[in-house]
Formats: C-alpha cells, sequence, structure tokens
C-alpha cells in the first residue's frame, strides 16, 4: 500500500472529496470542496475519476512524502511548489518520487487549494463519502485536520500521461449572482438596493462552514427569525445584527435566520476563492438564468478537462 | 405584509422550497411529511434530495434533467394529492436518566416553574412528542409537545460543549441531542440512547414524523443501556403499532 506522509501540515488541511449526498433530511451536512471545479481539474490531472478523495488546504499546504513513486497535481490557484527544492507549477502535474520532500506554499490571489495524488485519498468512507466534516467529526482522518506525522493510505493508481492544464481555470470576473428568495420578502426595497448596489467585502471572519461578509447592513423589516428551514451553499442568511452570512460547503443543514438570497452555484467557488479584504458586489439573476449558468458552467469544466495535454516527456522527470 | 401558502419559492439554481406555512404547526408539519413519503415512493427523477422541515419542504434538483419550471407544476400537483396520516408514525419510548450531571438545569428549571424536580419529571414524561425535523447536526430530533408549563427560554450565553444523549428544553421545544457540542438551551437529564452512531447499519435513530415518549429510569438501567450503546447496539426499537 502506498503511504502517504505529512511531515507538516498548513493550518486547514482536511480530506475531501465530492461530500456526502441524500443524509440532509438526517442532519448530515454534504461537507465536500470549498471550489468543487478546482478539485476535479486535481483529480483529472492526478490521472483520478472525479470521485477520488484529495486534499483541501486554505493557507500553506504543507511538507509531503509517498512510500511510492506517485503522479500529484495542485489546482485552485497560483501557489508555491516545491520538490525537493526545485520549483514545480501548479494546474500540471508531476511524479513525486519516494524520499523526495514536496513543499506546498500559501495560495496567493484565491483561498482553497486542491492537492491530488494518483490513486486518490483512500481513508475509509463514513455514510458514503471520505469527505471531512470538522463540526461533527465525520470523515477523512478521524474527522480532523491534518497534522504532521499523519499517515494517509492513497489508493491503486491507474497508468497515466502527465497532464498541463492549457490555462488557468478562468473564473468569470464581475458581480457574484444571486438568485433572491427564499426569505427575499422579509426585505424592504430600499435594502434590496443596498445588497444590490453597494460592495461588501470578504470578512476574515470565515471557514469551511460559513463566510462573513463586512460593509452595509441588511436589517429585515419582517424580523431575523424565522421558523427554522432547509440551508443549501449558497444560502445568504442575515441574523439580527444585519451582517449577511454565505453558508458554505459544511454548512448546517436547517437554519433561523432568513435568506436574502442563494448565490448562483456556478460563482459560489469564486466567492469561497476571494481573499480576505477584497470587495465582492451581487447581481440578482432569475432561477432559470442561474440553471443555464450551471449548465453552461459543467459543460465548460469538462471541456476544460477534456482539453488537458500530455507534458512533453522530456518533462516527465521533474 | 400578506403571503399565501402553499408557495413554491426558488433557492438558488438546484433547489426550491414548498412553503406549507410560518409557523410551527403540527398539521402543518404533517403535510410536509406526506409529501416527502409521497416524493419518496414515487421518486421524480430530477430531485436529488429533500428535506422536510417544521413547515416546508426543501427539495433539490439537477437542472440539467429538469428545470425549476417544469418541476413546479409536478411538485404542485403531489402536493394536492399528498394525504398526511395515510402512514402510520413510529413510535420510541426513550429511556432518560433525569438529572445527575447531565441534567445540569433540572434542578434550577423545578424552582423557576414552582415545581418539584419530581413533578416537573413527571410532566415531561407524560407528553407524547412529535420529531417536526432532524437538523442542526446528524440526527439531531427538534421535539414539538413541549408542556407549556415547561417552555423556558434559552441560556444567554451558551454552554461550550454539551453531551451527546442530552435532554433539553429550548423555548417551546424539546431535544434529544445527537453530537456532542455548544448549546444554550437548558439540559435536565441524559438518554443512554444514540440518535446517531455513523458505525451503526442504521445510524439515524430517529426521524422526522416519529413520536416520542421518556420514560424515566434508575442508574442500573441506565447503566445495562449504556454498555449495550457502547457495544454498538441501538438498544431501542420503535413499538409495535
Amino acid at each position: 500500500m502506498t503511504v502517504l506522509l505529512i511531515g507538516q501540515a498548513g493550518p486547514m488541511v482536511t480530506v475531501q472529496d465530492r461530500g456526502r449526498s441524500g443524509l440532509l433530511h438526517a442532519g448530515v451536512s454534504g461537507s465536500g470542496p470549498m471550489d468543487g471545479p478546482s478539485m476535479d481539474i486535481a483529480n483529472a490531472l492526478a490521472g483520478n475519476g472525479p470521485d477520488c478523495a484529495v486534499l483541501e488546504f486554505a493557507g500553506s499546504g504543507g511538507v509531503f512524502e509517498v512510500t511510492e513513486p506517485v503522479r500529484f497535481a495542485v489546482a485552485g490557484g497560483a501557489v508555491d511548489i516545491r520538490i525537493d527544492g526545485v520549483a514545480a507549477f501548479p494546474w500540471e502535474s508531476h511524479h513525486l518520487l519516494p524520499g523526495r520532500k514536496l513543499t506546498i506554499g500559501a495560495m496567493r490571489d484565491a483561498v482553497w487549494g486542491y492537492l491530488a495524488f494518483s490513486g486518490g485519498i483512500d481513508t475509509p468512507p463514513v455514510l458514503g463519502s471520505r469527505a471531512t466534516h470538522l463540526r461533527s467529526g465525520l470523515g477523512g482522518l478521524e474527522g480532523r485536520r491534518l497534522a504532521a506525522n499523519d499517515r494517509l493510505p492513497l489508493g491503486i493508481a491507474k497508468a497515466a500521461p502527465l497532464l498541463a492544464f492549457r490555462r488557468f481555470w478562468q473564473q468569470v470576473r464581475g458581480p457574484i449572482r444571486v438568485v433572491p428568495g427564499p426569505q427575499d420578502d422579509y426585505f424592504d426595497r430600499s435594502v434590496w438596493r443596498t445588497f444590490l448596489d453597494e460592495p461588501f467585502i470578504v470578512s476574515p471572519s470565515r471557514d469551511r462552514m460559513a463566510q462573513i461578509l463586512d460593509g452595509p447592513l441588511l436589517p429585515a423589516a419582517r424580523g431575523h427569525d424565522i421558523v427554522s428551514d432547509g440551508t443549501l451553499a449558497g444560502s445568504i442568511q442575515v441574523p439580527a445584527s444585519g451582517r449577511p452570512i454565505v453558508l458554505m460547503a459544511e454548512r448546517q443543514t436547517t437554519g433561523g435566520y432568513p435568506k436574502i438570497a442563494t448565490v448562483a452555484s456556478v460563482d459560489l467557488p469564486r466567492l469561497a476563492q476571494t481573499p480576505s479584504g477584497r470587495r465582492v458586489r451581487f447581481a440578482a439573476v432569475s432561477q432559470e438564468e442561474a440553471e443555464d449558468l450551471l449548465i453552461d458552467g459543467r459543460r465548460a469544466l469538462a471541456d476544460a478537462i477534456a482539453g488537458m495535454t500530455e507534458k512533453p516527456p522530456d518533462a516527465t522527470l521533474s | 405584509m400578506s403571503v399565501t401558502y402553499p408557495r413554491i419559492v426558488a433557492c438558488g439554481d438546484s433547489a426550491l422550497s414548498i412553503e406549507l406555512s410560518d409557523e410551527i404547526d403540527e398539521d402543518v408539519n404533517a403535510r410536509v411529511i406526506a409529501l416527502a413519503a409521497d416524493l419518496t415512493e414515487r421518486p421524480v427523477d430530477a430531485i436529488t434530495e429533500m428535506v422536510p422541515t417544521y413547515r416546508s419542504l426543501l427539495v433539490l434538483y439537477d437542472p440539467s434533467i429538469r428545470r425549476a419550471q417544469a418541476l413546479r407544476s409536478e411538485l404542485e400537483a403531489r402536493l394536492r394529492a399528498a394525504l398526511p396520516g395515510s402512514r402510520p408514525a413510529r413510535r420510541f419510548v426513550v429511556p432518560v436518566v433525569y438529572g445527575g450531571e447531565a441534567g445540569l438545569d433540572l434542578a434550577a428549571l423545578a424552582e423557576m416553574k414552582d415545581l418539584g424536580v419530581e413533578e416537573l419529571v413527571a410532566i415531561h414524561a407524560a407528553a407524547e412528542y412529535r420529531v417536526y425535523m432532524i437538523g442542526f447536526a446528524p440526527g439531531f430530533a427538534y421535539l414539538g409537545g413541549l408542556p407549556e408549563i415547561l417552555h423556558t427560554p434559552r441560556l444567554a450565553t451558551p454552554r461550550q460543549r454539551i453531551e451527546a444523549g442530552s435532554i433539553g428544553i429550548g423555548g417551546r421545544q424539546a431535544s434529544i441531542n445527537s453530537v456532542p457540542g455548544p448549546s444554550g438551551w437548558r439540559y435536565i437529564g441524559r438518554t443512554p440512547l444514540r440518535l446517531f452512531d455513523p458505525e451503526r447499519s442504521k445510524p439515524f435513530l430517529l426521524g422526522a414524523g416519529d413520536r416520542v415518549r421518556f420514560r424515566p429510569i434508575g442508574p442500573e438501567e441506565a447503566a445495562a443501556l449504556d454498555a449495550a450503546v457502547a457495544a454498538g447496539k441501538t438498544a431501542v426499537e420503535p413499538e409495535p403499532a
């Protein structure tokens, strides 16, 4: 069995896969990646199927070694990668041989990085997924962040060439699109104008569960308590403070604050990847438009993955 | 502002919420659960998940298979046809050690209500509760049916850690905590049962729509149940209908 040895771990390294499904009714959060397309790309570059588990990290990645030769790839944003001190690029795959040290620095101009190893992280699935849910301690390695000296089993890898992505995964610029509702009618016209016209600032109060936004307050005319209902990744809930909170991958399944809007699925990874302190603006789209964006976005990602190129053979020793 | 129910509202590009009311009501909840049961028995292809709550059903769908527009009319038709009470509810009796280390607030609550501790326990254990929804954490059961005299506001400052199995009161609701975690509810005891255990073949004990009664138990029975639960046994089955 191939083992991944964690020499050092950054402050927030967890095992993630596509997440749990079918258990929201039982209170089990989906968890999974903060930036799904980047995780898919990292897996594809490493020659893995889309269901393989990877390491997700925020801040610096860490130092890693393996017991057998593997391929690996990092996606998510610009990041410093070194193999025994020699620089390597993100968004393409590389070999990692036993005895060599893989060092991954901090993301630049992005927040969440994805480190995929060929064969995938092979920790035991819990409730159908290897994704770590930190709050309830499920999945991954003992349901927690990784730490120095942890050891993770890797699955059996298929033979595959080293691949490169032609370009960084270009996410759209412009405002974060939102679909009004389900409690859009808790907020009056002037608050809606504020929500759509004023910039918000991505607060450093953020984790895998939620992202708080600084900026103008959004008081709800009908009050800030609702009879709890279901939440989604992307629900923008507004508690009595008036500060909007965007629920993310590790959200709780139900909540009692009115939700002014829901972030379009295609734009949620972009919000997750926006560095703290940066401004964001929101723009309203209809449910139908957001569906179109999601369908187009899935196609664009599939095309981008299909368009990955083999690295020239002389580069395969790197 | 007046809102007409039922209504189906957008939740982004992959979910719709069927809202039946904006209040906690047993009949409303029964309709939510009947609709969820109907959609489980006769599935709609695009629907990937459902979250039944107090007064709404959140439906997650895949827009590549079917668009919200088409799904709305199907859901409206299903809602008209779904009849509550067509299936008998499961009934559970949950053994509880009242007081002790887990019953942090029992004595204070009795004093606040001007009741004896035993009186308070008897009132709590005499009621039948309804699982309105499972949410917040894996297997966490929100129970309605708490006798009015026991309604108590949450604590101003939440406690950092409440153990799994704790029996709580928050406002008009009762709870059985499923995982350890912070909470501002008031706690009067604990059950040896585990509402959630990912290692079990049936990880979740309760589901929305189930009925629950509490049965006071003594230390010996508690110890025996603790041992059974530690050995991975569920240690309780629904009562025969």
